[in-house]
């Protein structure tokens, strides 16, 4: 095992390159709904337990699918108010059990970006031939029910084996969404192909707040609020990424939905905001900055 | 950790539809509108959940609220039971004075002990829902189906007979079940079962005894769970449900009738402190024309006679 991930260069916000976002936008803005099938009784992986309690676990599993039957439609109508569009972390197994979410999808111009075949299927401990597999599968099962390439990677459930990052820069993949170290993309170091991290969040990440942390859904929209200001602030001197990534589950809910349109009320408000995708955002960082912060960083190693 | 096999890259209930066959795969925003009696818009459904966590209480799965501490553990026992002494009727008196029912969800363990409770929900022509015999024994999947079975009949045998109703709904305790329980409860007559928190609406959800519901009981916005787990202030809670009930009501408008379902543990929102944010919350509600406070029973039958 290593110590560190070897997979980026240190690279201080006080002291690189310049991002500029189109139009002079000091902040890109995503959001990144996590479109999710969770089995009711998956294979056991090592790695991790699906479900907390015995089989079956009523209570993870429906409410889970409370957002497939509800939420969804809630938080579609809410993004499309205020003319922000998806970047779907998807479950690709949607595809066959839902396939009337991915139609709405494609209907709005949503991106789809892949996050496993279901989230009860973790990669730990898979061989690299499985993995494999499993990306060819999520990749043809992405282009088939909608025309797109797979650009982004969230791993299903966020695990990872040692072969990820490097088997995703093969399968070319433009960006993951599996590191938080970063407030803008950052080239990921790869021996094939090339690969950014795009800034998707753990603290803006609606799970993560609302459960982990345990906070109410007003307090989650201050903290998204509080969130953007500073980056917004912060982007006059370089631009910066905020992503809000989503669980139809819990901000699909009836007492959460108002508060989180409040909050796109409040980003789109702005003027100097760009309301994208992660695809887009990783495309004006290849054609625009990529290389020059590249060459930035070989220079900060004395390569 | 040991290799994976490849069985776990195959998938064989990758369909459309359901990975099982309790109840059909089918979105809320397609279903037909649903008329509330009166033309009502929101269906108010408060549950009031009475449990008994018994001083000697090995639950085969994690309970919350069970006794954290060693035997006698008098913290948690005490605690728990302060709801059926005192908060139950701080809860009651804010339904009475707001003109709100209430279905009760009580363990038949505790109904037996104390027939006072079964007799105060009687006396205000409210609906019993079982809620399993007390909250030491959660039904799950490593359960007998025997077992089970005889588990299931005698708490509604000692439900119906303390209290001379029909008990039409069951709720698991802690909305744990095992892949029998919905076969057996409904196979000693049961008519909607509450543990699947996965719908704003009532749907049909398949039995070996037949076609039954499963009702939108709330876990979202359970006291216990805003309160307790979470660590939410009262503020938060009135904000929530408050909230929840706007959304709603604003649905209704164009969607069809909706419900709102509230979830109280009387050790929770009967505390003292606690009792004026639920009446505020409640108030909120039944200001607004067009709120129809019913039991689960109740909205179940104006559901199903439209459907």
């Amino acid at each position: 095992m290593l110590r560190e991930p070897g997979l980026y260069d240190y690279s201080p916000m006080a002291d690189r390159p310049k991002i500029t976002w189109p139009n002079g936008a000091r902040v890109a803005f995503w959001v990144a709904p996590n479109i999710e099938f969770y089995e009711l009784d998956p294979p056991i992986n090592p790695g991790r337990r699906a479900w907390p309690r015995p089989h079956p676990d009523v209570a993870g599993y429906s409410h889970r699918d409370y957002g497939n039957r509800a939420g969804f439609w809630r938080m579609m109508e809410t993004m499309a108010k205020y003319g922000v569009r998806g970047s779907v972390s998807l479950n690709v197994a949607v595809c066959q059990h839902h396939p009337e979410i991915i139609a709405a999808c494609n209907e709005l111009d949503w991106e789809l970006f892949s996050h496993g075949v279901y989230n009860t299927r973790y990669t730990y401990t898979m061989s690299e031939a499985q993995e494999r597999a499993m990306m060819e599968d999520v990749i043809a099962t992405i282009k088939d029910a909608s025309g797109q390439n797979v650009d982004g990677w969230l791993s299903p459930a966020l695990s990872n084996t040692a072969n990820t990052i490097e088997l995703l820069a093969e399968y070319g993949i433009k960006y993951t969404c599996d590191f938080f170290h970063d407030d803008q993309p950052q080239p990921v170091n790869t021996k094939s192909g090339r690969l950014i991290s795009v800034p998707y969040s753990l603290e803006m990440n609606d799970t993560v707040v609302l459960y982990m942390l345990g906070k109410s859904s007003r307090h989650y929209t201050d903290i998204l609020k509080a969130n953007f200001d500073q980056l917004y602030e912060e982007g006059a001197e370089n631009g910066q990424v905020m992503c809000i990534p989503l669980h139809p589950f819990l901000i699909g809910q009836p007492h959460r939905i108002g508060n989180f349109a409040e909050v796109l009320e409040y980003i789109t408000g702005h003027d100097k905001v760009w309301v994208t995708t992660g695809r887009e955002i990783a495309a004006h960082y290849y054609e625009h900055h990529y290389d020059n912060v590249v060459a930035s960083l070989r220079e900060r190693r004395g390569a | 950790m040991t290799a994976l096999p490849d069985d776990y890259l195959k998938y064989p209930k990758r369909g459309h539809g359901m990975d099982h066959d309790r109840y059909a795969w089918s979105m809320l925003k397609d279903r037909p509108a649903v008329t509330w009696p009166n033309g009502a818009r929101v269906a108010l459904w408060v549950v009031t959940q009475l449990q008994w966590f018994p001083l000697d209480m090995k639950p085969a799965i994690p309970v919350p609220g069970s006794m954290a501490r060693p035997y006698p553990d008098y913290w948690d026992y005490t605690l728990r039971d302060y709801g059926n002494r005192i908060g139950v009727f701080r809860i009651f008196k804010v339904l009475d004075k707001l003109g709100i029912k209430s279905s009760v969800a009580i363990n038949s363990a505790l109904a037996e002990r104390h027939p006072y409770l079964v007799e105060a929900v009687n006396a205000r022509h409210w609906e019993l829902i079982a809620n399993g015999l007390d909250m030491g024994h959660p039904h799950h999947g490593g359960m007998e189906r025997d077992e089970e079975a005889a588990l299931i009949k005698g708490v509604l045998e000692s439900l119906r007979g303390l209290s001379g109703q029909k008990v039409r709904g069951w709720l698991s305790p802690v909305r744990s079940e095992s892949m029998n329980t919905p076969d057996l409860v409904a196979a000693e007559g049961i008519e909607y079962l509450c543990d699947w928190a996965n719908d704003d609406l009532p749907y049909a959800f398949e039995t070996a005894s037949g076609t039954i519901h499963n009702m939108p009981h709330t876990m979202e916005l359970d006291d216990q769970q805003i309160l307790i787990a979470l660590r939410h202030t009262e503020g938060e809670y009135v904000g929530q449900l408050k909230d929840q009930f706007d959304r709603l009501y604003e649905e209704a408008a164009t969607a069809g009738g909706r419900i709102m379902a509230i979830n109280l543990n009387p050790w929770v929102t009967g505390q003292a402190y606690r009792i004026k944010a639920l009446e505020e919350a409640l108030a909120y509600m039944m200001g607004r024309d067009g709120v129809w406070s019913a039991t689960g029973g109740e909205i179940l039958d104006a559901f199903t006679a439209q459907a």
